[in-house]
């Protein structure tokens, strides 16, 4: 079991995940944000490797991303980081980003330094499912590494228990069809989409992801599922002076 | 077709649909409907109704005398800038539109680079009543301001991309992160060869109709139905994938791919792609794409904003590897030259993308019975500024 399995086993409720860029706002300071959430109390982290064109993703993520690669943020870069991660942040850590700069590193040589470094999953939101299936899952067992599905409102059920199938840690539930940094939707039919998610009697947990910004959507959407992602809110924090002073704070505002 | 794509959705090793799960039921809709609704009857008799009324098709075959007499061959030019709207973009965008109503769709977006998809869009979706949201760099808007004025005449809504190289791979990633908010109401009318499977693959067939009659054009113009030489332009590749595609299992015609050097291909400002890049994936498919060894994207540059893409579509990359196709690449300056001389020997003004498979002609060795055709993908109205810019007129 990775250390992700491990969190899920044992906590099912009121998870709280943040995502960040690596390389942003500064280079070298993806290990100390690492180690400032955990201490504020986030259960699992999410490492974005910043792509110049992040389809998924809204303005502030582009920006991060941006700002990372103008910093000189690089794969072999951020591995070098996380060589001494482990010795600094016990809890799960996933990498995210694009398909292509997994490619060019080599897909079976990122899953290898990804799991020596201490990094439990990957979540590559434009790497098909038939590929991975197909060409990819070997490297991801090979290296105890869980490979992360999206789920949207439009997920046929079929897909959804095929992802259900190829997840080993937890599926991504997006609060709605849309990029990064959006408002929660609790309109009925998302509300009818969660309850339909929760009907299925998944074998994997799932974790909402996409708007989730403050304590009241982060409550919300912990009615629905085992816990929730923050994403482009931290990020705008890490875009003010002194952020690493002011994450125990944003951690406690989100999840008391 | 040997050079076609597989049930997977493969070209070779290019290909695929690497998209996010939000683009999954849009994409997957399309795969499972697209060859059902485009070898309907009805579908087909409605295409090619709009191809000869609306569009002008067939487009002539054009012997160019002068051009012929200069290069030592007989050259023929593949009208495409003939057609209503000024170029090729107009076929891919009425198939597109056929398909989308089918499909129950209310609201269509289409990236652009020279405007020249965007307006063939705008156009289309006038003409069904449809809601029409085109996605242009910011850089493209600028040089391209004659195109940005018809698309809003036409009743468009044009948004600029402001990220990235504010060019037509930015506008491309616009146009996806719309579709990705809006993934029940809307088709996305991508106007070239790129994307996700099964978009090279549908807008190969839309484009196809080049070929199909330029094969029977040069029977009646020759007796001949292959010519030796097959020549168009690349930016993401439909105008030469349509040029190709009945050609493609004649191994006999040679296939001759131009893409835009910019200042060289060595200059840091190219868009030479099959030079410059190396296999990747960009916009949803697994293709040759220029970018850094850390797998970034690279900016590209050409003068012509219509070749100014760092990828090429999936079947050129195909083309490409397995040597099918030749890819060279034109500089902006002999692209420019090659306009001017279009336009002083055989009163065509051509679009500086087309101009690049024009000064081609310059570097290729004929014999005097061979027979060459070109696609004249558009005309140059739109690069007039640029043009004046250029000489000084
Ligand atoms: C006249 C003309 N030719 C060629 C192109 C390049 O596109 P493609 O390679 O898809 O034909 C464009 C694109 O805007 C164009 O407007």
């Amino acid at each position: 079991m990775n250390r992700l399995q491990n969190l899920f086993h044992t906590k099912k409720t009121n998870l709280l995940s943040i995502y960040y860029t690596a390389g942003y706002p500064e280079l070298n300071t993806t290990v100390d944000i690492a180690e400032a959430l955990e201490k504020a109390g986030a259960d699992f982290l999410e490492i974005g490797f910043p792509y110049s064109d992040p389809v998924a993703d809204g303005p502030t993520i582009q920006h991060s991303s941006e700002t990372a690669l103008q910093n000189g943020m690089t794969v072999h870069v951020l591995f070098e980081q996380l060589k001494d991660l482990r010795k600094r942040v016990n809890i799960p850590i996933l990498l995210m980003g694009y398909v292509n700069p997994i490619l060019q590193y080599g897909i079976e040589k990122f899953c290898k330094t990804a799991s020596e470094v201490g990094v439990d999953g990957i979540i590559v939101p434009d790497l098909p499912m038939y590929e991975y299936e197909a060409l990819y899952s070997k490297y991801f067992l090979d290296n105890n590494l869980s490979n992360i599905f999206l789920v949207t409102p439009q997920t046929s059920a079929d897909r959804i228990r095929k992802i259900d199938e190829l997840s080993n840690s937890f599926i991504y539930l997006l609060s709605s069809s849309s990029i990064t940094g959006g408002s929660l939707n609790v309109s009925t039919n998302i509300e009818d989409y969660y309850k339909r998610i929760k009907a299925m009697e998944l074998n994997n947990p799932a974790i909402i992801g996409f708007g989730i910004s403050n304590n009241a959507t982060f409550t919300k959407a912990c009615e629905y599922a085992s816990g929730a992602i923050v994403g482009s809110a931290f990020v705008k924090l890490l875009a003010e002076d002194n952020y690493l002073e002011k994450i125990p704070a944003f951690v406690k505002a989100i999840r008391p | 077709m040997k050079y076609g794509v597989n049930e997977l959705g493969y070209y070779g090793d290019f290909g695929g649909a690497y998209i996010p799960e939000m683009l999954y039921p849009n994409v997957e809709e399309l795969r499972q409907q697209y060859l059902n609704i485009i070898n309907d009857a009805g579908f087909r008799a409605e295409f090619d109704q709009l191809l000869k009324d609306y569009v002008g098709r067939p487009s002539p075959l054009y012997h160019a005398k002068r051009y012929s007499e200069k290069y030592g061959a007989n050259i023929f030019f593949k009208r495409e800038d003939l057609n209503h709207t000024g170029s090729h973009k107009i076929n891919n965008a009425i198939g597109q539109i056929l398909l989308a109503q089918r499909l129950g769709k209310k609201r269509i977006i289409a990236e652009t680079g020279a405007g020249q998809h965007g307006v063939a869009t705008a156009t289309v979706c006038a003409l069904m009543g449809l809601e029409c949201i085109v996605y242009m760099g910011e850089i493209d808007m600028a040089r391209q301001a004659p195109n940005v004025a018809r698309m809003k005449m036409l009743g468009a809504k044009v948004v600029s991309a402001t990220s990235g190289s504010k060019t037509l791979k930015d506008a491309t990633n616009e146009a996806m992160r719309d579709w990705i908010a809006n993934p029940v109401d809307t088709h996305y009318i991508i106007g070239s060869v790129v994307g996700p499977y099964p978009y090279p693959d549908m807008v190969a067939r839309f484009q196809s109709i080049i070929s199909l009659e330029a094969k029977r054009q040069l029977l009646e113009h020759t007796g001949k139905e292959l010519p030796e030489y097959v020549m168009a332009c690349v930016g993401g590749g439909s105008n030469a994938m349509g040029m190709f595609y009945h050609f493609l299992d004649n191994e006999s015609v040679r296939l001759v791919a131009v893409e835009a050097a910019g200042k060289g291909v060595d200059s840091g400002h190219s868009a030479a792609t099959t030079f410059l890049g190396r296999e990747g994936v960009l916009h949803g498919s697994r293709t040759i794409l220029m970018q850094t060894d850390d797998g970034q994207v690279v900016e590209p540059y050409s003068v012509s904003a219509g070749l100014d893409y760092p990828g090429i579509g999936p079947q050129h990359a195909h083309l490409y590897k397995i040597n099918r196709a030749q890819y060279v690449s034109i500089t902006d300056d002999k692209a420019l030259q090659a306009g001017l001389l279009c336009s002083q020997l055989e009163g065509i003004i051509p679009a500086i993308e087309t101009a690049h498979a024009l000064a081609q002609l310059e570097k290729m060795q004929f014999k005097a019975s061979d027979n060459v055709i070109i696609c004249i993908s558009g005309r140059g109205d739109k690069d007039l500024e640029t043009y004046i810019k250029y000489f000084g007129f």
